[in-house]
């Protein structure tokens, strides 16, 4: 079989399979159990640290 | 060490140059060649000469704000040129005595309509990108920007690679690519600089001290890595000589056609919007002093728009010698993509849910509101046209034109013009801006340029489609294509006018700006500041 044919079968069979699953993950992962709480905080994150950086002893919450 | 590598890589390229300008076989290669002889020869002496100078550490408790304070300048600078052109330009339409004689090869409409579009989206909007990337995954990484003075590598670069666009494009340099005109050399510079950028910027990703990226930072990164990615795909090219400006094309026919619209939709996707998008997660919900409406939607956004966005280019090459199957699939994929522009939208706009009210009293989130009313609409538009019937008429129209603006003006901006209003007093450390009323000025001589610009290309745009395809009882054309041309007049003088509009709102912005770094009262230093007695 010719590269061409081969990349193109893979392209619409396994690799489309493989994409749509990835973003079925990602939508069933985002609506995980908890995610509500770790999405507020990440969503605050522009209202943090907008004059300077974090300082060193304050890294990680 | 690092300072004798500088200086002989600028000697080389300074004498390379210099020969580029003796064997020069065209007039841009020569004149380019001039320009970079003076870069690098002016970088050799200013290194040269401080040599022994102390090194200066960056200050690490501080943001680098200077290289975003320099992109605010550079990108209100290039959009008043872009949108000047842009009306010249309208202006030789609908009066082409304005396409001078003595002008002929430089300054005839052909030679300018590129340098508008570049000048619009890769000086104005890169320009905006730039800055607010740079300031964005700053504050959102809560750390200083990665990589020292490569930031400033990035902006001066960005700005040599505009001068070598623009001049190739007045003098002739082209290789014929909408939105990817800039010739081999220029291509080359670009993708140095945007690797670079690419480095800064997850540099400073990987060495956050949030424990989470922010949204806007994966729309930024997923902007610079797909960019990276079709400039380099679409530019592949064999020179005709070192010593000249002409290149040739790697693919040829239909192959050609569809990788410059895989690159040309996608820089609308990425570009114009992925890019914009992380524009919108920062600064809207900053000016409206709430967070994003759903951080869950605003990932299935990220994701949903990256994936489909990527196949929606075979819907510019409908009707040609593309396969039909190719140009559904772009077209499936367009219609596809209503679902997350429109989930984007409405993310940015429910933002302010709640705070409603500020609308009334905030000129600049007004400005930022109906940026994403535009995205709404011109999301709306897109895929409505993409549809092959539509597309039957569509094509080669003007509505096609009064989309792009509708998008383009509208979306991109506006929300760059809120970007500028927020940042300009942040970083030049004043209170406030200068003035509100001015912005409310520039808000309504916007909007109205817009539905000027917009309603005027949808009405020419539709009746040049019409026209076209009008045929007699016997099956024979009815009119001319000089026909249309004389029947769009009128809507050729509105649409100038639009822009003309557009353009005085954005002088007013420059003016604004400028007297708020100079004239507005300074922000009072806050106690946080001062250094505790320990």
């Amino acid at each position: 079989m010719e590269l061409y044919t081969l990349l193109r079968h893979f392209a619409d069979s396994w690799m489309l399979l493989f994409l749509f699953l990835f973003f079925v993950g990602i939508v069933l992962w985002v609506f995980r159990p908890g995610s509500s709480k770790t999405y507020a905080d990440t969503a605050d994150i522009p209202f943090r640290n907008a004059d300077k950086p974090a300082q060193a002893e304050e890294t990680g919450k | 060490m690092s300072n004798y590598i500088k200086l002989i890589a600028l000697g080389l390229v300074t004498l390379i140059a210099l020969m580029g300008i003796n064997y020069a076989r065209d007039l841009a290669y020569m004149v380019h060649a001039m320009i970079i002889a003076l870069v690098a020869g002016g970088l050799f002496l200013h290194i040269l000469r401080n040599m022994e100078e102390p090194i200066v550490l960056p200050d690490t408790g501080n943001y680098f704000d200077s290289v975003i304070r320099a992109g605010v300048i550079a990108t209100a600078f290039w959009g008043v040129v872009g949108f000047l052109v842009g009306v010249v330009i309208a202006l030789q339409l609908a009066f082409p005595q304005l396409n001078f004689e003595v002008l002929q090869g430089f300054g005839n409409f052909g030679r300018l309509r590129p340098l508008h579009t570049s000048a619009v989206i890769f000086a104005f909007g890169g320009n905006a990108l730039i800055a607010t990337s740079f300031y964005v995954v700053q504050r959102t990484c809560a750390t200083r920007l990665w990589g020292g003075n490569a930031g400033w590598f990035v902006f001066w670069g960005y700005q040599l690679f505009i001068v070598l666009a623009a001049t190739g494009y007045l003098l002739g340099a082209t290789q014929s690519k909408e939105y990817a005109e800039p010739e081999w050399y220029v291509d080359l510079w670009l993708t140095v600089v945007w690797v670079v950028y690419l480095a800064v910027f997850l540099g400073t990703l990987i060495k956050r001290k949030e424990p989470h990226i922010y949204v806007a930072n994966w729309f930024y990164l997923s902007f610079i890595v797909t960019v990276a990615m079709l400039h380099v795909i679409n530019n592949l090219s064999v020179p005709v000589s070192f010593w000249g400006s002409r290149s040739v094309q790697l693919f040829s026919g239909v192959q050609d056609a569809m990788t410059q619209w895989w690159y040309g939709h996608n820089a609308v996707g990425f570009f114009l919007t992925a890019g914009f998008l992380g524009m919108m997660y920062y600064f809207v919900p900053k000016q409206a002093e709430r967070p994003v409406y759903s951080y869950k939607l605003s990932i299935i956004h990220f994701w949903a728009l990256i994936f489909l966005y990527i196949w929606a280019g075979p819907h510019h090459l409908h009707y040609t010698a593309l396969p039909d199957w190719a140009s559904t699939l772009g077209m499936v994929f367009s219609i596809i993509l209503w679902m997350p522009s429109w989930g984007g939208m409405i993310n940015g706009l429910m933002t302010l849910s709640g705070a409603w009210d500020k609308l009334r009293t905030d000129p600049v989130i007004r400005m930022m509101v109906i940026s994403i009313g535009f995205y709404g609409m011109s999301t709306f538009e897109g895929p409505m046209m993409s549809i092959r019937a539509v597309n039957s008429l569509s094509h080669y129209t003007d509505w096609t034109i009064g989309h792009v603006h509708s998008g383009a003006l509208g979306w991109n901006g506006m929300i760059t013009f809120g970007a500028l209003y927020f940042l300009t007093p942040v970083l030049w450390k004043r209170e406030r801006l200068y003035s509100l009323s001015m912005v409310n000025w520039h808000f309504w001589l916007a909007t109205i340029g817009i539905v000027l610009y917009a309603a005027s290309m949808w009405v020419t745009g539709i009746l040049e489609g019409l026209m076209w395809r009008e045929v007699d009882a016997n099956g024979f054309l009815v009119n001319s294509f000089a026909d249309t041309v004389a029947a769009k007049f009128p809507m050729y003088v509105v649409r100038a006018l639009g822009g003309l509009m557009y353009l005085s709102g954005a002088l007013i912005m420059v003016y604004n700006l400028w007297m708020t770094v100079r004239a507005a009262p300074a922000k009072e230093q806050s106690l946080a500041v001062a250094v505790p007695a320990e």
